[in-house]
């Protein structure tokens, strides 16, 4: 056991760097001759684009190049393909139109690419693209789901008739109607969830280069899975080999989903740059972020939940419509299916689920996989309507939720919506959060919080999510179009210190840390002869990437695999230099010893004889310690917990303050507690976003984006937060090494449904829509007097 | 941002030179409204004429029962002089609750009301205060100094030099900020001076303005009850995502009142 291995808290290896402002971001990098491209947007939401006339911006100064989508389309270049194929109810493929990387013929978005221009500084690119002359022809935009699919509405492509990308279903409808049949009491509610814009803090970045004399392209890019894109950029999209193709993904700050998709502008550059045969670069602003990265949420859920007398639940019935924006992203199609839908039972023994799902075309962003992914959303259903019939039923919410859990001796567990979770305890999270949330101190602190005029409510949420995707068959008969196990190569050199050369991608997680850990731990080591590579596709074997809170519980199971690996070759080598049986040989504490004797080789030792096979059994076994993985899943994990927000409501301004916030998670196994804390803080602080500070809104006519600052939308500060209170309990993942679970998506899944419940808890309501503003809160208040919005 | 020829004058005399010769110029103060603006290639000016080093437009003094703070004196400066905190405490209250730190060591007094910003806060004081604007021509009562949104009363080739407050018997100002860009959507500068209690609303509306009503009612008793029944009008308030006009005429209220309550 080392003093820096499994369950320390070691201070983060990486944030040397970060603090210091010495990190390597894709912008940071400049390569020899390089041009910067600037990319000419659509200003409409949706328009004919007639003709693009590049004449003038031609002879701008340093003007190098200027392309539409008309010039890739000539060039062969594909659409960006969408990784996931969803079947609708009546077994028909979902509606996929082309997505060009730079648009022909139609603009479906404001920000929809039409035009690169490269030159040799960013602000000539900039003055070219004024002088671009677009001939529109604007049409009427569609930008709400409950609108776009009602008759007469703007169609968005003639191959999706009514918008619909596809009509889905999970679950037993029959079984999930004769629950309804039966019930006590029904508990219907409405929802939605608002769209939010990712913004990491790290704008997006590409840089293209093509090495004519060898034939390689490379591209540098802020990406949270560098191999997936090298895969759909290759073989989709540029009709390149993987040979010739790297893919660099360095330090990347931050990412929450927004950077695992393939984005127009790496094909953009990698094309170009081999076009006009020198290197280029796209850096995104803010403001283009705004209207280019890929957004979150935004889902409209009708849902009804069926109990008995005691509050058992019978039957959940949920419906919704899920916005897919303008085309369809990466992921797209499986965020609002199988990461959502199969989520629904929650925490809880429900007999009968039906889900049916619509996602729709619209006038916006395109909309794909954010923090959470599907489980936020599954998770805001679930709970808001288990704290709505508690209310309507009389029943305490704590008391309703543990009638309904899960019982303790019932894992594994078989949902009826095709999940079978391995491990929890739900009654001891609940328990968890609250004490120490001092639950049954409320009502002291609401009549505390009356006499100053205020409004206090106290709200809960469980939650359970499905992480470490994902085993690879499985996702595959449920139409993923790529593998989702991972892969560590596990480089020991002669000296004894490693270097892991991993799949998982970091962009603020802490891996550098949190894997020399797990090296640390199993070989003797100290985190300092432990160096984690990871970002690039030419020094990693493969690799499928970091999102979904994976990358401990599968890339750490493939380091664990390896490790293994070097420790039994080892074996072999300490038996040989010992002269005793592999089968005495134990390896503990970085030393290889003869069992009961003083016997005794280093890791170090057995390393360099690896490496320098003077006296070595080389006839059986190979010199150099150096071993490769890849692990698939056998199963998702299933992290879980308990979130309890209180709110202190000021009903004269409608300012709702989070006076507390506890979060129980059971994330199993911890590698390093203090950044799991982390991870649950910001997880928190983009959950209780949601809720009380984050929406996107376009205007429902024109289609323009109405929240493309920070002016406008409301990012959370660290003092619309208060200190929270986090606990850990722990029961392990039964079928992976380490027994962890996952807890990057934790907070953000969560908080919204408890913050929500807590607010409608102080005001007596049942619904209120995201984020709670304070205009909102004084008109629920006040439900007379109508705001002029 | 476009290119543009840069002065950094270090006399007021050099600065209106400057810009009398320029054929489209600018003149920056802080910087905090014309920088994002230029960044965005939403202005093309010829010439910036940046009066950062003019030593004249700067500081803060006492006259009498005044406090003359120089045109160029940053929201920070303000927030933390002894001679603001003693005199007008209210004032450095609010240029403490401008912004960001960034905001508050770049942005300045001057800057912030010749922008006239609906949403700044400087306004208000300027006319609950009752304050002169001096500029290197006059003498502006800071009630006709603000004349619509982002409108003065300057002139071509007038620069405003400093503005002079005088210390009121009582005065508090109470924001209520816009969640996303913490600008005040209603900001209540209530004070009680020698020549009566004056109420300016900013955030509101186009421009800051007073609210009679609740003045006539502070003369008579200056306690919060005393606005209590006033119902303010949301005509011709502003509206947008964040806030109606009809929640702007709550707000106004609301904030009247604590303000009021402020003042102690």
């Amino acid at each position: 056991m080392s003093a820096q291995g499994i369950g320390e808290p070691v201070r983060r290896k990486e944030d040397f760097r970060f603090l210091t402002g010495q990190g390597t971001y894709t912008d940071d990098m400049n390569r020899p001759g390089q041009l910067y491209a600037y990319i000419l947007r659509s200003p409409h939401a949706h328009a004919e684009l007639n003709g693009i006339d590049i004449s003038k911006a031609q002879a701008g100064p340093g003007v190098e190049a200027i392309f539409s989508g008309k010039d890739m389309e000539a060039d062969g270049v594909g659409g960006l393909p969408c990784g996931w194929l969803i079947h609708s109810k009546d077994g028909s493929p979902m509606n996929e139109p082309p997505h060009p990387p730079l648009a022909v013929g139609r603009v479906r978005h404001v920000g929809d690419s039409v035009a690169v221009i490269i030159a040799a500084t960013r602000e000539q690119a900039k003055d070219a693209a004024e002088l671009i002359k677009v001939d529109y022809k604007e049409l009427p935009a569609v930008v709400a789901v409950e609108d776009a699919t009602k008759a007469g509405k703007p169609q968005l492509f003639d191959a999706a008739p009514n918008n619909l990308c596809y009509d889905w279903h999970l679950g037993d409808k029959a079984a999930t109607e004769a629950a309804f049949a039966k019930a006590h009491h029904v508990t219907k509610i409405d929802l939605v969830n608002n769209r939010l814009v990712p913004n990491a803090m790290e704008p997006r970045s590409a840089i293209g280069e093509y090495d004519r004399a060898t034939g390689l392209h490379t591209l540098y890019t802020t990406s949270q899975n560098p191999h997936v894109i090298r895969l759909l950029m290759g073989a989709f999209v540029l009709h390149l080999p993987e040979h010739k193709l790297r893919v660099v993904a360095p330090d990347v700050g931050g990412g929450f989903g927004s950077k695992i998709f393939h984005y127009a502008e790496e094909a953009i550059v990698t094309w170009a740059a081999a076009k006009i045969q020198k290197p280029v670069k796209w850096t995104s602003d803010r403001s283009e972020a705004f209207i280019t990265d890929a957004h979150g949420r935004d889902h409209v859920t009708h849902a009804e939940l069926a109990m008995d007398k005691d509050g058992k639940f019978l039957g959940l019935h949920v419906q919704t419509l899920a916005n897919m924006g303008a085309y369809l992203s990466t992921f797209s199609s499986c965020v609002p299916t199988y990461l959502y839908a199969t989520l629904l039972a929650g925490t809880y023994t429900t007999p009968a689920i039906y889900a049916e799902v619509k996602a729709i075309f619209t006038n916006t962003v395109p909309v794909d996989a954010y923090r959470g992914a599907g489980r936020p959303e599954a998770t805001y259903v679930v709970e808001r309507i288990v704290e709505t019939a508690a209310r309507e039923m009389g029943i305490d919410p704590a008391e309703l939720r543990r009638r309904n859990f899960v019982p303790r001796d019932a894992y594994p567990y078989q949902t009826p919506v095709a999940l079978q979770y391995d491990s929890g305890d739900y009654f001891e999270t609940l328990d968890m959060a609250l004490k120490a949330s001092d639950y049954l101190g409320f009502p002291g602190r609401r009549d505390e919080a009356a006499k100053r005029g205020k409004i206090r409510g106290i709200g809960m949420a469980t939650y359970i999510e499905a992480c470490g995707i994902a085993p690879s068959a499985v996702v595959g008969s449920l139409g993923a179009r790529a593998a989702l196990y991972e892969t560590a190569q596990v480089r020991v050199h002669p000296t004894g210190s490693v270097s892991v050369f991993t799949g998982s991608h970091q962009h603020g997680q802490g891996h550098e840390t949190t894997f020399a850990q797990i090296v640390a731990d199993k070989l003797g080591l100290t985190v300092d002869q432990v160096d984690i590579v990871h970002g690039d596709t030419d020094k990693i074997p493969f690799g499928l990437g970091t999102y979904g809170s994976r990358s401990l519980a599968v890339g750490g199971s493939a380091l664990v695999m390896s490790l293994d690996k070097v420790i039994a070759k080892g074996k072999k080598i300490a038996a040989h230099l010992l002269e005793a049986s592999e089968a005495d040989i134990e390896f503990k504490d970085g030393k290889y010893t003869v069992a009961g004797t003083d016997k005794a080789k280093t890791f170090g030792e057995i390393a360099m004889t690896a490496y320098v096979p003077h006296n070595y059994p080389i006839e059986e076994l190979e010199p150099g310690l150096d071993e490769t993985s890849f692990y698939d899943p056998k199963n998702f994990t299933f992290p879980s917990g308990c979130h309890i927000a209180e709110v202190e409501i000021d009903p004269e301004t409608g300012v709702v303050k989070l006076v507390n916030f506890t979060a129980a998670d059971d994330f199993g196994r911890i590698v390093n507690p203090m950044i799991v804390e982390g991870q649950v803080h910001g997880g928190l602080a983009q959950g209780i976003g949601q809720a009380l500070h984050e929406g996107c809104i376009y205007d429902r006519e024109s289609g323009q984006l109405l929240t493309g600052s920070y002016m406008d939308y409301d990012m959370p500060r660290a003092d619309d937060l208060p200190n929270f209170q986090v606990a850990t309990n722990v029961t392990l993942c039964t079928h992976n090494p380490l027994g962890v679970k996952g807890c990057g998506e934790a907070g953000a899944i969560g908080a919204p449904a408890a913050v929500m419940n807590a607010i409608t808890h102080a005001l007596g309501i049942k619904d209120l829509l995201m984020p709670a503003t304070p205009q909102r809160v004084w008109q629920a208040i006040n439900p007379m007097r109508q705001a002029a919005e | 941002m476009y290119n543009f020829e840069y002065h950094e004058p270090s006399s007021l005399a050099d600065a209106l030179s400057a810009i009398g010769s320029a054929e489209d110029g600018k003149l920056m103060a802080g910087g905090m409204t014309l920088i994002p603006t230029l960044k965005q290639r939403l202005a093309q000016p010829s010439d910036i004429v940046d009066l950062a080093k003019i030593a004249e437009l700067k500081g803060i003094k006492r006259e009498g029962n005044s406090v003359v703070i120089g045109a160029m004196t940053r929201h920070g400066e303000v927030a933390t002089s002894d001679v603001v905190k003693s005199a007008i405490p209210a004032l450095a209250d609010l240029a403490g609750n401008i912004g960001d730190p960034q905001v508050r060591n770049r942005g300045t007094i001057g800057g912030s009301i010749c922008n006239n910003d609906p949403a700044a806060d400087y306004p208000s004081a300027v006319v609950a205060l009752g304050a002169t604007v001096i500029t290197n021509k006059r003498r502006i009562a800071g009630e006709d100094f603000f004349t619509g949104m982002f409108e003065t009363a300057l002139e071509p080739g007038e620069v405003v030099t400093a503005v002079s407050f005088p210390a009121p018997e009582k005065a508090a100002y109470m924001k209520f900020r816009n969640p996303a860009s913490r600008y005040a959507i209603v900001g209540v500068f209530v004070a009680k001076t020698s020549g009566g209690v004056r109420v300016a609303v900013t955030g509101a509306g186009a421009c800051v303005f007073r609210q009679n009503e609740m003045e006539a009612a502070l003369e008579k008793s200056f306690t919060p009850d005393a606005i209590k029944g006033i119902e303010v009008s949301a005509d011709g308030l502003n509206a947008d995502i964040h806030a109606g006009a009809d929640y702007r005429a709550h707000l106004i209220g609301v904030m009247a009142k604590r303000a009021i309550a402020a003042c102690g």
